[in-house]
């Protein structure tokens, strides 16, 4: 009986030999204790099941033809005829070049954007304009993209937006428009996410600067080392661990350019530039009714995007970054 | 930010001439960049005020030369912007207390460490941030749930955002254990020790997630326009959309021209585009201090 007793886990034995278990309890003990932490969690589980799982299963659509006569269910299979129907589509190829030129040219410009900010910031030793700048560089992030659409609109348009007034007095008569040149569309959505949300990424970046001990710098300066060999050997590694995770988050994003902001911006004209991936499924999806098609093609789009955000996370870990998770 | 030390400039080391002039440009162009933040705003906000004639006059100003309320008068009366104001205070303050109501709830208990299932419902959470359903099969399925054309269906699907969730575990998280442990000896059950010892110590970060949410529903255009048909129930952002675009050569076949009548002038525009950043605006000095702490916690990875 003693023996038995012994091998039990985490069995500790005293200096005269007496065994003492310590009682782990049950699963069910356990739950009727705390019965009420799963009460608690009840409506939050309830909720991932109902408005995140079983819209996972909907996308059994993809691999169907769906008529919303037949139902989910009831629709035939096609297997991955819709997936055929959408790499071999000529949309494609556009789709494909509009996001990805979108996303490069937010990872070249935009994803940088809030690094400088921060940079700059962290070299402002008075402390009431640090403040008053981040106060007001923030506040573009809380406003919604209809309202910044809204000021692209009026600073912009051809006719009176003092954009154009200013343009046509350099060059002489001539206006640009931004607003419907479809060659201007990419650059036009990278520079509203800069102004939008630069300064607000400057959040995380000045909380990672914020641990750095002072004195390193403080030592640093005293033997002799100018603003750059501070930036470059104190600064800069502070942060590369919060870039890092921020990069891995972009690139797995690459193929997320958001609906609105888009949706916002485009128009007849410049639409050859402006159709990505995600205003595309909502086209063909919710106006035209093809809803396994763009089922198909939204599946692609997660499976991708789940793909970089995993490989990105382990090239991260390879070259000794502590990664996502 | 936070924690600022105090240097002796120069004490110690004096600072180069360079050094001297780098330090005036980082200042300057640091004001422009927030100048260039603020200016777009300050321009609409005196453009609202202003009259229609000052306006196609002068291409900019920041002080109108003759102050009107004309435009606020005509958006009210004419472009049923009142009740965009209205619906959209509504659903922002049901749709922030659903959502705080269940992402608390539901991060108490993760963030327990004795607390059994919790890696197992961890990752159930995790998966949702890296896969989804995705448009179409959440319309189809939010559909069947009889949401469409409801506020339900712009509230529900978002319900627990798991990044908020898991900022609100940490907060949980970061609470001293004995605390537990004191009210357990006083006989307290879990849900007591919820709702009269945790929620009262986390007003910070349920202010901030508020905050996050509250946005997030105030700032709503795309999930609206999908689900909404009645436009007896549209929020504000859909309201300024239409007018904003009622008379600029963008075609847009999602919303009715003929709901607002004759096309508003520019000074309109900009009063609506005013009354839709107002609230926003309002709110943001009163919880800054929350947020920037908020996305901190958000940053510290664990």
């Amino acid at each position: 009986m003693a023996e038995k007793v012994k091998k039990q886990k985490g069995a500790i034995t005293l200096s005269n030999g007496q065994v003492i278990v310590p009682k782990r309890k049950s699963t069910w003990q356990y739950m009727v204790q705390h019965k009420w932490l799963y009460f608690l969690l009840l409506p939050g589980f309830i909720y991932f099941i109902m408005f995140r799982y079983i819209p996972m299963g909907g996308l059994v659509i993809a691999f169907k033809e769906y008529s919303p006569f037949k139902g989910m269910w009831a629709s035939p299979w096609v297997g991955f005829g819709q997936f055929q129907k959408f790499f071999s589509n000529n949309d494609f190829m556009k789709l494909l070049t509009n996001t990805l030129g979108i996303s490069l040219l937010q990872l070249i410009f935009y994803f940088p954007a809030p690094i400088i900010l921060s940079l700059f910031l962290n070299e402002v030793r008075h402390n009431g304009y640090k403040r008053v700048v981040q106060t007001l560089v923030y506040i573009p992030h809380f406003v919604s993209w209809v309202i910044v659409a809204s000021l692209t609109y009026q600073l912009f348009n051809v006719t009176d937006g003092v954009f154009n007034v200013i343009y046509r007095a350099i060059s002489g008569g001539q206006s640009f428009d931004i607003l419907q040149k479809s060659s201007a569309f990419w650059g036009l959505i990278v520079g509203q996410d800069i102004w939008r949300e630069t300064g607000y990424g400057t959040i995380v970046f000045l909380a990672a600067l914020s641990g750095v001990d002072q004195e390193l710098y403080e030592a640093a300066r005293v033997d002799g080392a100018g603003r750059w060999r501070l930036m470059w050997h104190i600064t800069l590694p502070a942060i590369r661990g919060t870039i890092v995770m921020m990069l891995i988050m972009r690139v797995g994003s690459i193929l997320n350019t958001g609906y609105e902001q888009i949706f916002l911006m485009r128009n007849d004209l410049n639409l050859a530039r402006a159709e990505v991936f995600d205003t595309y499924i909502y086209t063909k999806g919710i106006r035209s009714g093809m809803y396994s098609f763009s089922s198909a093609a939204g599946m692609f789009k997660s499976v991708v995007g789940m793909i970089m955000v995993i490989t990105a996370d382990r090239v991260a870990k390879a070259f000794g970054e502590s990664g996502l998770y | 930010m936070a924690k600022e030390h105090k240097v002796k400039e120069g004490a110690k080391v004096r600072k180069s001439t360079g050094d001297r002039i780098v330090d005036v440009i980082i200042y300057v162009v640091l004001g422009l960049i927030a100048l260039s933040t603020v200016l777009p705003f300050l321009y609409v906000l005196a453009g609202s005020f202003a009259t229609e004639k000052e306006l196609t006059e002068k291409s900019f100003f920041i002080i109108p030369s003759v102050w009107s309320i004309n435009a606020y008068r005509y958006a009210i009366e004419t472009a049923n912007i009142l009740r965009g104001l209205k619906n959209s205070v509504l659903l922002t303050a049901l749709g922030t207390f659903c959502c705080m109501v269940f992402s608390l709830t539901f991060a108490y208990p993760l963030s327990k460490s004795h607390f059994r299932g919790r890696n197992w419902l961890m990752n159930m959470v995790i998966f949702t941030m890296l896969f989804g359903g995705g448009m179409i099969p959440s319309y189809l399925v939010f559909q069947a749930y009889g949401l469409l054309d409801s506020w339900w269906a712009l509230i529900l699907p978002g319900l627990i955002n798991p990044f908020n969730m898991i900022i609100i575990k940490k907060f949980f998280q970061g609470l001293p254990v004995e605390l537990d442990e004191a009210s357990y000896m006083d006989g307290a059950n879990d849900l007591q020790i919820f709702a009269k010892v945790a929620l009262p110590l986390s007003k910070p970060v349920i202010a901030s997630i508020s905050l996050f949410y509250g946005v997030g529903f105030w700032n709503d255009y795309f999930n609206s326009m999908i689900y909404l048909s009645t436009p007896e129930k549209y929020p504000i952002q859909i309201q300024l959309r239409s007018i904003i675009l009622l008379s600029s050569k963008v075609s847009d076949t999602v919303l009715d021209y003929d709901m607002f009548g004759a096309p508003p002038d520019k000074a309109v525009k900009m009063a609506c585009t005013v009354i839709a950043t107002v609230p926003i605006l309002i709110v943001y000095p009163f919880v800054q201090k929350y947020f920037t702490k908020g996305v901190m916690v958000g940053a510290v990875k664990g």
